[in-house]
């Protein structure tokens, strides 16, 4: 399983990077979600979120799922071709397949790569 | 999925001859029936009714009989096999139900005759509503929902027009557990309300605590699937609906696994005050390609009244040999109609002939071998399969397929199971279980049949430590083998011919 350490990751199993402020699903995400199929972005463009809000729906051969917005602030960008492409969840999950970049955000809260490793090694059990 | 993209191992057998489609098979100038030459003047048909885009197929019968037989002969189904799909109850339907809807009485009646020309089947309507009531523990039925998710959509109606003429308009919350089935919050959301998910505890019930914070003066009702996802009785029922209905809400009772149930708890009673009942799975009505569902939906006295219309009452009582005289009545603030007609009249009589054969008795001894055939696979296999719940189960129970020391997944045992003559379980779901197989193999399963199954998946189960490929490449059976699941989700259209003016929307 790929945890990148430069990242910082949520209960809900998304990713957000500070420097650029992107978020996307995790590796450990995709990997229980299995092939993705399809995704829906349900904000745009400057649009204000609290952290928590849904932000995406994602559905993949098993199961749908909801992408909650890691962090509260301004959506900065919204990656308008991955509803085309939802199978780069799978296969690029922390590159091409970022989510929205959200401007503000606060990460404070959010889990280091290691905590979330254990969190996921929890979960497996 | 054309047989050259299959990859092939060299264990697998040649790939069987594949069925084309009928329009494949067309040659022009067959046909099955000629007819004699006109002996009464002939007319063109108009310019604007003819087309010249419809490609019909021409055969000979005996080509459309063999296509189709040879169609059939891929399908698996309950009349040929073992059945075990979680949530479903794939019980075996029991013929005399077909000959019964099959009288012509029934089969013949046309929905909008007089009243008074279809009183028998008004009269079967009536007692199986008051079937049902007995059975659940219910004031009032109706029997109008084609199929159980229509009948959660009646039944949150039902709830949610309850608080309006009450003047409570504030409730928007429905609340979910994790263990319900799927088709709750969805039937939920249709109607607008906001979904909140109540997780499970340690031992698969409600987590009381999280239900408590979640109630109050915001909730429309709880929809509780009891004995729930995980094939398991809540064993705080009643302090759960106690809870819900002290904040003012209402608890829908998910009715689809009722079969754990029939004659020994009756959910009304426990305080549940809607819930639908699934006569294509509890009652023996064919489902799953056979025929069309069919959900009623029973309430307690203080729902009565929103009931859909119509209702089928007594209109005037019987006396002596004269029998009673049966209509429709509307409920006083009913939320209207929600189906043609009467719902699926053919379902309620196999149901009611189900119901017939088997009496008060014959009932409950369905709901304690159901559990008991459910207990004894799961006995059989939990050495072998991870079941994360140390619990007696009741009518179904949910194991995990994934086996340590190998990286098969549900998938690939689902799959495999094809090859064993098995119709796989239920895989990946309910999702609070890791690679969920949820197997119910109700109670018309003897105890060889049951005895096979677990052999195979013990079998699997060393097949997945020793040959991983096999199962990753499963079924080889099959007419077909691995489907490509992605592709089946994704490109939704499956003509092989699509109409001239036909424009894809973007």
């Amino acid at each position: 399983m790929n945890i990148p350490s430069n990242l910082k990751y949520s209960k809900t199993d998304e990713w957000f990077d500070p420097a650029t402020g992107a978020m996307g699903l995790t590796d450990y995400a995709q990997g229980q979600l299995s092939d993705i199929v399809f995704v829906e972005i349900l904000v745009e463009a400057g649009d204000q979120l609290e952290a928590g809000m849904p932000v995406a729906s994602v559905e993949s051969v098993k199961a749908a799922a909801e992408s909650y917005a890691i962090v509260g602030g301004t959506v900065a960008a919204v990656n308008e071709g991955l509803s085309d492409s939802p199978e780069t969840l799978n296969s690029d999950p922390y590159g091409a397949s970022w989510i929205i970049k959200i401007e503000g955000g606060d990460a404070s809260g959010l889990m280091d790569a290691g905590a979330y490793i254990k969190y996921c090694e929890e979960r497996d059990h | 999925m054309s047989d050259q993209d299959r990859k092939r191992t060299p264990e697998m057998p040649a790939p069987k001859v594949v069925e084309p489609t009928i329009f494949d098979l067309s040659a022009p100038g067959r046909t099955g029936v000629t007819f004699p030459p006109p002996d009464v003047p002939t007319a063109p048909l108009p310019e604007a009714l003819l087309r010249a885009d419809l490609p019909l197929p021409e055969l000979a019968e005996v080509d459309v009989v063999r296509h189709y037989m040879r169609l059939s002969k891929f399908n698996y189904s309950i009349d040929g096999g073992f059945y075990p799909l979680g949530s479903c109850t794939m019980k075996y339907n029991p013929k005399i139900n077909e000959d019964m809807a099959r009288l012509p009485g029934f089969a013949h009646a046309h929905p909008l005759q007089p009243f008074e020309t279809v009183q028998g089947s008004l009269a079967l309507m009536y007692q199986l509503q008051e079937w049902l009531k007995e059975i659940a523990g219910f004031a009032a039925v109706t029997l109008q929902p084609a199929a159980g998710a229509h009948g959660e959509l009646t039944g949150v109606l039902i709830m949610r027009a309850y608080h309006g003429s009450r003047g409570d308009t504030k409730r928007v919350k429905m609340l979910i557990p994790d263990s319900a089935h799927g088709t709750n919050p969805a039937s939920s959301g249709v109607v607008g309300l906001e979904i909140l998910q109540i997780p499970s505890d340690e031992r698969g019930n409600v987590d009381l605590p999280a239900l408590k914070a979640a109630c109050d003066d915001t909730v429309v009702g709880l929809m509780l699937t009891n004995p729930n996802t995980l094939g398991l009785f809540d064993e705080n029922v009643e302090e759960v609906i106690k809870i819900v209905h002290d904040c003012g809400g209402l608890v829908y009772g998910d009715g689809a696994n009722l079969n754990a149930l029939l004659g020994i708890v009756r959910p009304g009673d426990l305080g549940i005050d809607v819930m639908h009942f699934n006569l294509h799975k509890t009652f023996a009505t064919p489902h799953g390609g056979g025929g069309p569902g069919s959900g009623p939906v029973g309430v307690a006295e203080h729902l009565v009244d929103f009931l859909p219309t119509p209702l089928i009452g007594v209109v005037e009582e019987g006396e002596g040999e004269m029998p009673p005289l049966f209509g429709y009545f509307t409920p006083a603030k009913t939320i209207g109609r929600l189906k043609a007609f009467h719902g699926h009249f053919g379902m309620l009589v196999r149901a009611y002939t189900y119901i017939a054969m088997h009496g008060p008795d014959g009932l409950r001894a369905i709901a304690e071998n159901a559990v008991l055939n459910a207990n004894y696979l799961q006995t059989l296999l939990r050495d072998t399969y991870h079941v994360p719940y140390e619990r007696i189960c009741m009518h179904e129970f949910v194991a995990e397929g994934r086996i340590e020391g190998s990286d098969v997944r549900a998938l690939d045992i689902a799959k495999r199971l094809m090859d064993y003559d098995f119709h796989p379980p239920t895989n990946y779901f309910p999702l609070i279980v890791h690679e969920a197989l949820m197997i119910e193999p109700t109670e018309t399963e003897n105890k060889g049949t049951l005895d096979a199954f677990a052999e195979a998946l013990i079998q699997i189960a060393a097949e997945a430590r020793d040959q991983p490929e096999l199962l990753h490449e499963a079924p080889h059976t099959t007419p077909f083998g691995r489907m490509d699941e992605v592709k089946a989700a994704r490109e939704l259209v499956l003509c092989c011919w699509l109409p001239e003016d036909y424009k894809e929307k973007g």
